[in-house]
């Protein structure tokens, strides 16, 4: 399906026939001495094999059941929700939208710079400190959002560190001077790029890295600079790589919660929030959802935009090893603070102040309760990143298998989850949940006599399904961006050795692709250890993870009692970094072996 | 003999487009078949079919009788015990080249398995490699892997997409004529699919040509190059050139360097305008022969040369000599006809007039007679008497 479909037309003419003078044109149609065979018409969706159909129902099932949620706040649409939602839109909803905006706009400036520069840099030029930065630029990924506001907040405030210190050199004292308020919007843009850069910087790098140098070398015997290599052949190639990187950026940005809402800023998310809990209108709530699900469906669109030509294969036999571009002197110490900026500022920083806090501070907060709330996190997440994975798999492949339009659209509905705010998932999966509860709890007493109770809203399956609807995106698009490196000939050359599809998949596919298996598994583990809002109301009583109790103590301005169980939010988060950032090395080591 | 692959007026489209229209051949077991023609002419698609990649529009494909494509129904390739050699080799990057060569072999026991990758190894003459990753390898031996592999499990038929595309071109015949042996060797049915008809012919027993989807003429190489069907098949085998001819009776043409005859019908009026296929080595250099032409262009290919020669009514031929006979540009030379196949085509315009619409009448129909055990025309006069 993937050979080249070129019709017959203009071919080469490797044997030369010319009749006097006159050379005779390789064309000569001859199509009316044969069967002139009367229009045929393939049915192009049971092309290849499509007698077992269980594999795309299942495809579309899966993405249906994932989509379930979204299709209950969107039904919510039509709900009339009455004076609440008119004063929404009276007051505060341009505020919602403005405030969206501009924070998207902010961490797409901020992420694209810190990513893309710190990409190139460390996959293509050499300077000294190359080395640490190339792992270490991951380590703010371990850092959540709203967790790198509290610091911030903690560092920065009139009482922080800083303040302080200025207050000493110069002997002012409160109101005599100006000092930027971190608790703002340009505030949550700088703390978002901060530690959602690594997206745009991983994927980017991976792009860089897989480029075949022959490509970058042909540009330069074309008479490109470096730097014109770079603009013209380099970052082209990469873009569906850095836009991949962006979009998941951008919807976490459009996600967040925490740190809006800790920063004050009126954003979608909050907005939802409070019209839910505060007004008490779910329909409102949902409509307000319904809104920002067409942000981020534009976003989908544009990012979908940006890939339709991205089916890049390898073309270079063998990939060689980087020789990379020698930097020296000046150009060598921008280098070295360009990438030493982000890791500063979104991980040594930070990460100091957490551990100061919970050093010096915070000496009876580690105890018995806190062994229980990490052993909670790290084991729902390990445990749904899995099944996150096992799940992208079976859509990937599926895609692979049967590029049909139904299942293209039910993978692309599966992975549109991510963008959706953890708060509107989790109100959309709680309606469903109780719906079903509620009928399976009076069935059983109409029939039986006994009641059931709740059986899925407030477990930890309703949980589990939450994050899949909220991260599978994560762990899809790694997966697919994965399968698509590998060419259509090795899944013909497994077919032609007697294997099924599901056996090419486990024995080949599987072990070609464990790096990238492991990158999504890991990006998943992380995202769901960080996860707050739905967490939040869905956990099931008395379950406690280690965001919920940092944002509570948070909350509750006890910054510094919040320090150790986010400073081991983070250290949870720093070992998958860094098992990511080494896996990521030894590949690299592999291939120019 | 036993037919190993039936291919029965195969139809293979893409949506509305016909890729693939109406092809029939018969491949019996032990023989190598070649699928020839210029890229985009739908000899790659028709092999996908044959392996049940795509599924046809039309017609049936047959595997050792069992009938594995018809428009209702497409056994999956893991069904058809096929082997694939791919254009890009396909190896498997995470497995040693004997885990690659025991991929298909999974049914078997540890044993059989060892055994039968150590047979294979050794036929390619890669046991020493056996413990090497594919990408540790030249190209050459990859290919030679890509082979053992697709070899190993016994396949009822071996197909071959573009083998030796990625190889360099002063390798690939003798890669081809490796290939052989080794198929030969182990009695596999092939067949190959190539636009390079050097390869074509040091591999294939038979060989199709393929043209915007239809299958011009079935024949072996030497049957293909003296004999074509049609023009398309005349212009895409060798070189050569077509000489304005008029038809003096059933078997024999006039043109300008005298009259030529086949030793069977052609069909054509007499009288009427007819245009005679020259072959560079149909010219021969002669100067005792009263007819003369001026040298054009010179080409040296090691030990010939090729000529580009302008007759006196102005038409060019080309012309093979021997590497010590060595014409300056605008010589003039002595030259005879000596053609063993006469190829007519029938010419609707003046030659000046170019190009032709190309409608041919006389086809060959697809058999499978080795042409070149039955001499079609070994007649000549063409002044061979003075």
């Amino acid at each position: 399906m993937l050979v080249a479909r070129c019709r017959c037309g203009s071919w080469f003419n490797t044997g030369s026939i010319t009749t006097g003078p006159v050379p005779l044109p390789g064309t000569a149609p001859l199509n009316e001495t044969a069967n002139a065979a009367a229009p045929l018409t393939g049915d192009a969706l049971s092309r290849g094999a499509s007698r077992r159909a269980w594999w795309p129902a299942g495809v579309i099932g899966i993405a249906l059941l994932l989509a379930l949620p979204v299709l209950v706040v969107v039904g919510f649409v039509f709900v009339p929700a009455g004076d609440v939602w008119r004063h929404l839109a009276e007051t505060v909803l341009a505020d919602y939208v403005s405030n969206s905006l501009l924070l998207m706009l902010g961490v797409a400036a901020g992420t694209l710079i810190g990513g893309v520069g710190t990409a190139w840099l460390t996959s293509m030029c050499r300077f000294p400190g190359r080395a640490l930065f190339e792992w270490a630029l991951l380590l703010p990924m371990a850092m959540p959002a709203y967790i790198i506001a509290y610091t911030y907040t903690g560092m920065l405030d009139f009482a922080g560190p800083i303040q302080t210190t200025l207050r000493d050199w110069t002997g002012w004292g409160y109101g005599d001077y100006w000092f930027p308020e971190i608790r703002s919007l340009p505030g949550a843009a700088v703390m978002l790029s901060l530690v959602l850069y690594p997206y745009v910087y991983l994927l980017t790098r991976a792009a860089f890295l897989s480029q075949s140098l022959c490509v970058l070398d042909v540009s330069r015997t074309l008479g490109n600079g470096p730097w014109r290599t770079f603009y013209s052949v380099a970052l082209p190639l990469a873009r569906p790589a850095i836009v991949a990187g962006l979009s998941l950026a951008l919807m976490e940005t459009l996600a967040d919660y925490g740190t809006v809402q800790y920063f004050g800023v009126s954003t979608f998310t909050t907005g939802i929030f409070r019209t839910w809990f505060g007004l008490g209108n779910p329909a409102a709530a949902a409509q307000l959802s319904a809104l920002l699900l067409t942000f981020v469906f534009v976003l989908i669109l544009l990012e979908r935009w940006s890939r339709r030509h991205a089916r890049y294969h390898h073309t270079s036999q063998r990939e060689q090893s980087i020789r990379g571009l020698h930097l020296r002197g000046w150009r060598a110490a921008l280098a070295f603070t360009f990438c030493l900026l982000p890791l500063l500022l979104g991980f040594v920083l930070p990460a100091g102040q957490l551990g100061w806090w919970s050093l010096t501070v915070a000496e009876t907060r580690w105890d018995g309760e806190f062994v229980i709330l990490a052993l909670n996190s790290l084991g729902l997440a390990a445990g749904a990143a899995l099944l996150a994975l096992l799940l992208a798999l079976l859509l990937g492949y599926g895609r692979r298998l049967y590029p049909s339009r139904s299942v293209k659209s039910a993978v692309r509905l599966a992975g549109l989850g991510y963008a959706v705010p953890g708060t509107v998932i989790a109100v959309g999966v709680l309606i469903p949940f109780a719906w079903i509860d509620n009928s399976i709890d009076a069935w059983m007493r109409a029939s039986l006599g006994f009641s059931t109770g709740l059986l899925l809203s407030g477990t930890l399956t309703a949980l589990v399904f939450a994050y899949m609807v909220r991260f599978l995106a994560v762990s899809l698009q790694t997966v697919e961006s994965g399968l698509g490196k590998i060419r259509p000939s090795m899944d013909e050359a497994g077919r032609s050795m007697g294997y099924r599809p599901s056996q090419v998949l486990w024995r080949i596919h599987m072990p070609m692709l464990r790096g990238t298996l492991l990158t999504a598994l890991l990006l998943v583990f992380v995202d769901i250890l960080k996860e707050l809002p739905a967490t939040l109301i869905l956990r099931p009583f008395n379950f406690n993870t280690l965001a919920v109790r940092a944002y509570e103590l948070a909350a509750d301005e006890r910054l510094a009692d919040s320090g150790p169980a986010a400073l081991t939010i983070v250290a949870a988060g720093l070992l998958p970094v860094i098992l990511l950032s080494r896996s990521i090395t030894r590949s690299r080591h592999a291939q120019s072996a | 003999m036993p037919s190993q692959l039936e291919v029965c007026e195969v139809s293979v489209a893409y949506g509305d487009t016909t890729i693939v229209h109406d092809v029939s051949f018969v491949l019996t077991a032990g023989s190598i078949g070649c699928l020839l023609g210029p890229s985009g002419c739908g000899k790659t698609t028709l092999l996908r079919a044959i392996a049940g990649f795509e599924p046809v529009a039309r017609g049936e494909v047959r595997l050792h009788g069992r009938l594995v494509s018809e428009p209702t129904n497409t056994v999956p390739p893991e069904l058809r015990q096929i082997g694939m050699v791919f254009q890009d080799f396909a190896l498997f990057p995470h497995l040693s080249v004997a885990n690659n060569v025991g991929f298909g072999l999974r049914r078997r026991s540890r044993a059989d398995r060892r055994k039968r990758v150590d047979e294979l190894l050794d036929l390619v003459g890669l046991r020493d490699a056996a413990r090497q990753f594919p990408h540790e390898l030249s190209g050459g031996m990859q290919q030679r892997v890509a082979l053992a592999r697709a070899m190993a499990p016994r396949p009822e038929i071996l197909l071959l997409d573009e083998p030796f595309s990625s190889m360099d071109a002063e390798l690939r015949e003798q890669l081809a004529r490796e290939v052989r042996d080794v198929l030969k060797r182990e009695g596999v049915t092939a067949i190959l699919v190539t636009h390079d008809q050097l390869e074509a012919f040091a591999m294939a027993d038979l060989i199709g040509v393929l043209g915007h989807g239809e299958v011009h003429q079935w024949g072996t190489g030497f049957s293909l190059y003296h004999e074509p069907a049609d023009r398309f098949v005349a212009d895409f085998i060798g070189q050569g050139v077509l000489l304005p001819a008029t038809v003096h009776d059933e078997i024999r043409v006039k043109t300008e360097l005298g009259r030529i005859a086949g030793n069977h019908p052609h069909g054509l009026e007499p009288g009427s305008a007819a245009e005679v296929l020259i072959r560079p080595d149909d010219m021969l250099y002669d100067e005792s022969s009263p007819r003369k032409a001026v040298v054009v262009e010179r080409a040296f290919r090691g030990a010939e040369f090729l000529y580009t020669l302008r007759l006196t009514s102005g038409t060019e031929v080309l012309c093979l000599v021997p590497s010590h006979y060595r014409h300056a540009i605008g010589d003039e030379i002595g030259v005879r006809l000596q053609a063993d196949h006469l190829v007519v085509f029938p010419r609707d315009r003046a030659p000046t007039e170019l190009p032709f619409d190309g409608s041919s009448t006389r086809r060959n129909e697809p058999d499978q007679v080795d042409a070149a055990d039955v001499p079609l025309a070994d007649v000549y006069e063409a002044d061979a008497r003075r």
